[in-house]
């Protein structure tokens, strides 16, 4: 049997940092696909992971996500530094938004981000504490 | 429909990848919502958008989207230009409004999303095997 291979990769995301918001999912992307991962799978997870980083750069002050690809799934986690979430469930709405018109004119914002997610995952856990942050835990199986 | 008909019906000017417009896309996606597209975008599509930032270009990339028409006579900017050339995505502008431009690509049998085969975007959800 070959050894289990393992990859991981950790990118910083700047809040407000507009320039680069979605760089790191599509960096993330072009590396999934140079491993070998099926197509529909790695389309599953970069569109997970872009919304995701791009919640972290239109509403948080900073953030990491991690993308760790195991022989069964990818796992996408990503945590910030922000103000956080008051009602989860109420953000998991499809069309609940409190984008400002800024983020709204970059084609964003429209209240499908987290749905959107959770759509594309085959499990997405959520966990915000108000004025400190929020993480997300993303996987993709294989 | 290959990205040369679409050029023609739309009256299109080429703004990066002349030398790809014999590839074909299977279904259109009219946004200006980047959020919409990632929620409803189909594998091998083209997105005609009013949104000419680069993260049209992000969201075409991501979505595997193979080719962008911007409509309304919209410009993409200098970085959506280069992000395009370097991920291999065509861009196209037309100066006809996002009405007009996918009503005569779907008259000229360019279908939509929700038509398609299945219906759902979330192609690819039966478990695959490992390719590791």
């Amino acid at each position: 049997m070959p050894e289990e291979p393992l990859f991981v990769q950790r990118f910083e995301i700047g809040g407000r940092d507009f320039r680069n918001a979605g760089k790191a999912s599509t960096t993330a992307k072009a590396i999934l696909k140079e491993i070998g991962i099926h197509p529909a799978v790695i389309r599953r997870a970069a569109i997970a992971a872009y919304e995701a980083e791009m919640n972290v750069v239109l509403y948080a002050r900073k953030g990491i996500m991690e993308i760790r690809v195991s022989p069964k799934d990818i796992q996408i986690r990503l945590e910030d530094e922000g103000d956080g979430i008051a009602d989860v469930e109420l953000a998991m709405q499809e069309g609940y938004s409190t984008a400002s018109d800024e983020i709204r004119e970059m084609g964003f914002g429209a209240g499908l981000g987290l749905p959107n997610i959770k759509k594309n995952a085959d499990s997405f856990h959520i966990h915000s504490v108000v004025g400190k942050g929020t993480t997300l835990e993303i996987t993709v199986l294989l | 429909m290959k990205l040369e008909v679409v050029r023609e019906i739309l009256d299109c000017r080429v703004i990066t990848g002349d030398d790809r417009l014999d590839e074909e896309v299977g279904v259109g996606c009219g946004a200006d919502l980047m959020s919409d597209v990632l929620a409803f975008i189909k594998p091998n599509a083209l997105l005609l958008t009013g949104l000419s930032n680069v993260q049209s270009v992000r969201t075409a990339d991501i979505a595997g989207i193979k080719a962008i028409v911007y409509v309304r006579g919209k410009r993409p900017d200098k970085e959506a230009i280069e992000l395009a050339k370097e991920k291999g995505i065509v861009l196209l502008a037309t100066k006809l409004l996002m009405y007009e431009s996918c009503g005569k690509l779907y008259q000229h049998g360019l279908r939509g999303g929700s038509e398609l085969e299945g219906g759902s975007s979330d192609a690819g959800r039966t478990p695959l095997r490992s390719t590791l």
